[in-house]
């Protein structure tokens, strides 16, 4: 089987997953269907590893691959085949994707057992995955738009998940507006690019790019920056990211799955995927470097005070998701993809170990109300920590490699990157006091009442169910959370998970340490033979001093949070009432959902009662509907008198009717 | 004898069968002045066919009259109809068709 055979399987088996479960989920009895759903994903892992194999056996020249399976819509100046494109970086997304999405899968069967929701969860789930796949594998525009579109689509069906929570559905329909507003802007970017090269295909696009677009024209860079707003809805960049935090109203392992691997990092490959267009439009290529780094500064300001334990870890990824599109932005393409990587390991981490505690609190999700797990959980804590410590860039974990190896390419492109260079590191800093900071108030200090309950040997359940974000009291039944929580202690699958990923998150920094083995630069280079930027020329000592650098900023952040969480606890209280101002911006996020309020959604509400009050009601309504109708009517009245029933006026009108004929025909003649 | 005098006898049976559709309220006499009317016209039809000379007009009369024959069938048919429903025989009781 050629490699192209095998990405039509990474396709198929995900696919096959969602109809069966969601077809046959009357009949599937008991956890039937999760193993079905983690089998299609381990499936396609298998397939994407089996394309890994062919396509690493062609020459570097001869990797990138397009088979079509039909003709879509194939006429005069449209050539829409429905066609994946097999190339290192296809394949390296759909090694990630498939990777994390199995153990997510795995880690799934356990935490939703009891949930009503049970095979509906995973026919969608399965879908998401398949859209994911889609997106990345996608050989022409068409295919990526319409795997843009069902990302989306998924994505608001798993945030909604527990649909009778009103929190929930409000949550997954502001993450299906802001995403189609990210859908507008890559069809329209689409457009601008298809205009001139009057091709869909990536590859012919790419080649012809050169040749039909100037450096910096205005076509070019108008797609480009319509590109950067589809890349920064799906990448929660600033200021379309307002959906990530409340996207965490899902079930957890669904905040892993969006965070980790389908969804928030599909902006990221798509400016990877669109390099040759965007080394043509610079502007668009600042302004990604731009937007990359203000989001990674002000998530990671924002992750310092929130108190939902899920929310901080929605604020980290937003921040580094800032530094993959700050990254693939800058040309550190290989680097940023790396981070990908990596992060997408810790994260899913992160997230199936908050899944955890946020089991052992009996749904609660609050860091005021926890303390003291260590003892509780200690595989979670274990995992967590390793987690953590990817997260901040401490040696020799994952992320420590990924993070510098950015920063390094961006400082080597000059001039006013070292401003980009320096808020990097400044986030790196930060991101390493918010992760203990959650760590700590998990962890340490005094054991809440749950967790001296979970030591003794039982796990915490609330005794009526409420809703963590307003309160609310619920049932168990579908729509609703199940009524059985788990912690990772006692479920296997959660562990086996939960295990491969801590190997992960350890181990796969070492693959692309910097002039040692460049196994992700290798990798990719074919995709990105044409670019210029792709060859780090790297400046040895700059990235010594960076990762001394980003070592030393990471180990001084937990040390700052284990003095201020941990030794002295006053601290934050005193910091808070000192700084009132500051910690009141933080807490209500910059205030950008309430600027997007004001500036968008009120507008937009005032435009259209404007537009039904006196447009619709006014013209449409009276004028237009209201007069075709009186006309109608005045002249059926007017008829309607004629039509009396008396015979002899018919008779009568019919004599003079014939009597007039006759005497005007006489007096023509 | 000038064709004028058969116009004029045909003209004034019309009218009168068109007077009598026109003021008469009773079914049956609005029939018999339809009769009229059509005679009238039969009278004119005759009176060209013979000044041309030829049976044209003749057979058109005799169409007509055929016509005529089939036209008091269901007139007739009808008005024993409403007789029998206990309707009033009077043409201007008779109209529900109206708009």
């Amino acid at each position: 089987m050629s490699a192209t055979t095998f990405g039509w399987l990474v396709l198929l088996f995900p696919l096959l997953g969602t109809l069966v479960i969601g077809f046959g989920f009357r009949v599937l009895p008991g956890r039937t269907a999760g193993w079905i759903g983690t089998a299609a994903i381990g499936l396609a892992f298998v397939a994407s590893l089996g394309a890994l194999i062919k396509l690493q056996g062609n020459a570097p020249a001869h990797r990138e691959l397009t088979s079509s399976l039909w003709n879509y819509a194939v006429t005069v100046g449209i050539d829409a085949h429905v066609s994946i494109l097999v190339d290192p970086l296809s394949v390296y997304m759909i090694l990630v994707v498939t990777g994390i999405s199995t153990m997510i899968h795995l880690y799934s069967v356990s935490y939703l057992e009891e949930d009503r929701g049970f095979a509906r969860y995973f026919a969608y789930l399965n879908f998401f995955v398949f859209s994911m796949l889609l997106l990345v594998l996608a050989g022409n525009f068409l295919l990526l738009i319409v795997g843009w579109a069902f990302v989306g689509a998924a994505s608001y069906l798993l945030i909604s998940f527990w649909y009778r929570r009103t929190t929930a559905t409000r949550a997954g329909i502001k993450a299906f507006v802001i995403n189609v507003v990210g859908d507008v802007g890559l069809v329209l970017g689409t457009y601008f690019i298809f205009k001139h090269t009057g091709t869909l295909e990536f590859l012919a696009v790419f080649k012809a790019a050169p040749h039909v677009f100037h450096s910096g024209e205005a076509d070019i860079t108008a797609g480009c920056l319509l590109l950067l707003v589809g890349a920064a809805a799906k990448s929660a960049q600033i200021p379309l990211h307002t959906w990530l935090p409340d996207a965490m109203e899902g079930p957890t392992p669904v905040s892993a799955l969006i965070h980790a691997a389908t969804m928030v990092t599909a902006g990221v490959y798509l400016i990877a995927r669109m390099h040759t267009l965007f080394e043509l439009a610079p502007a668009a290529q600042d302004t990604g470097a731009v937007i990359g780094a203000l989001t990674l500064l002000i998530a990671g300001t924002i992750a310092l005070v929130q108190t939902d334990i899920k929310r901080v870890i929605a604020y980290s990824t937003m921040s580094q998701i800032g530094y993959m599109i700050m990254g693939v932005s800058v040309g550190a393409y290989a680097a940023g993809l790396f981070h990908l990587m990596t992060h997408a390991f810790f994260k899913a981490l992160l997230f199936m170990g908050a899944g955890s505690i946020i089991g052992a609190m009996g749904g609660e999700q609050s860091l005021e109300k926890m303390g003291g797990f260590r003892k509780a959980l200690p595989f979670t804590f274990a995992c967590f920590m390793i987690g953590g410590l990817a997260l901040s860039g401490i040696p020799p974990f994952s992320g420590f490699f990924s993070k510098d190896e950015i920063l390094l390419v961006t400082a080597e492109r000059g001039g006013w990157h070292w401003v980009l260079y320096a808020m990097g590191y400044l986030g790196a800093f930060l991101t390493a006091i918010y992760t203990f900071r959650m760590i700590f108030r998990a962890f340490y200090g005094d054991p809440v009442a749950e967790a001296r309950e979970l030591e003794g040997g039982h796990l915490y359940h609330a005794e009526v169910p409420t809703n963590p974000a307003n309160g609310e009291v619920e049932d168990t039944d579908v729509g609703f959370p199940g009524p059985h929580h788990t912690v990772a202690e006692r479920a296997l699958p959660m562990r086996v998970a939960m295990s491969v990923l801590a190997v992960g998150a350890v181990g796969a920094g070492l693959v692309q340490v910097p002039g040692v083995d460049d196994v992700v630069v290798n990798f990719l280079r074919p995709t990105f033979a044409t670019s210029p930027l792709y060859e780090p020329h790297t400046r040895d000592g700059l990235l010594i001093f960076g990762l001394c650098l980003g070592t030393v900023l990471g180990l001084s952040g937990i040390a700052i949070a284990y003095r201020i969480w941990v030794r002295e606890p006053a601290i934050a209280v005193r910091a808070r009432e000192r700084f009132g101002a500051v910690y009141e911006l933080l807490w209500h996020k910059w205030y950008f959902d309430e600027a997007i309020d004001l500036l968008v959604v009120r507008p937009a509400a005032a435009a259209g009662r404007f537009a039904r009050d006196t447009f619709e009601r006014v013209f449409v309504d009276g004028t237009l509907i209201g007069g075709t109708t009186g006309i109608v009517r005045a002249g059926s009245a007017a008829v309607r008198a004629v039509q009396s029933g008396f015979l002899r006026y018919y008779a009568a009108l019919l004599l003079l009717g014939v009597g007039a004929l006759g005497l005007y025909f006489l007096l023509q003649s | 004898m000038s064709i004028a005098w058969f116009l004029a006898v045909s003209a004034i049976v019309f009218a009168l069968g068109a007077v009598g559709v026109i003021i008469r309220r009773n079914p049956l006499v609005v029939l018999l002045c339809l009769e009229l009317m059509l005679n009238g016209g039969n009278l004119a039809l005759i009176a060209f066919s013979r000044m041309w000379g030829n049976g044209d007009g003749q057979v058109l009369a005799l169409i007509v009259m055929t016509v005529a024959a089939c036209e008091v069938c269901i007139g007739l048919g009808m008005i024993v109809a409403i007789y029998r429903r206990r309707l009033p025989i009077d043409v201007d009781e008779l109209r529900e068709l109206q708009g």
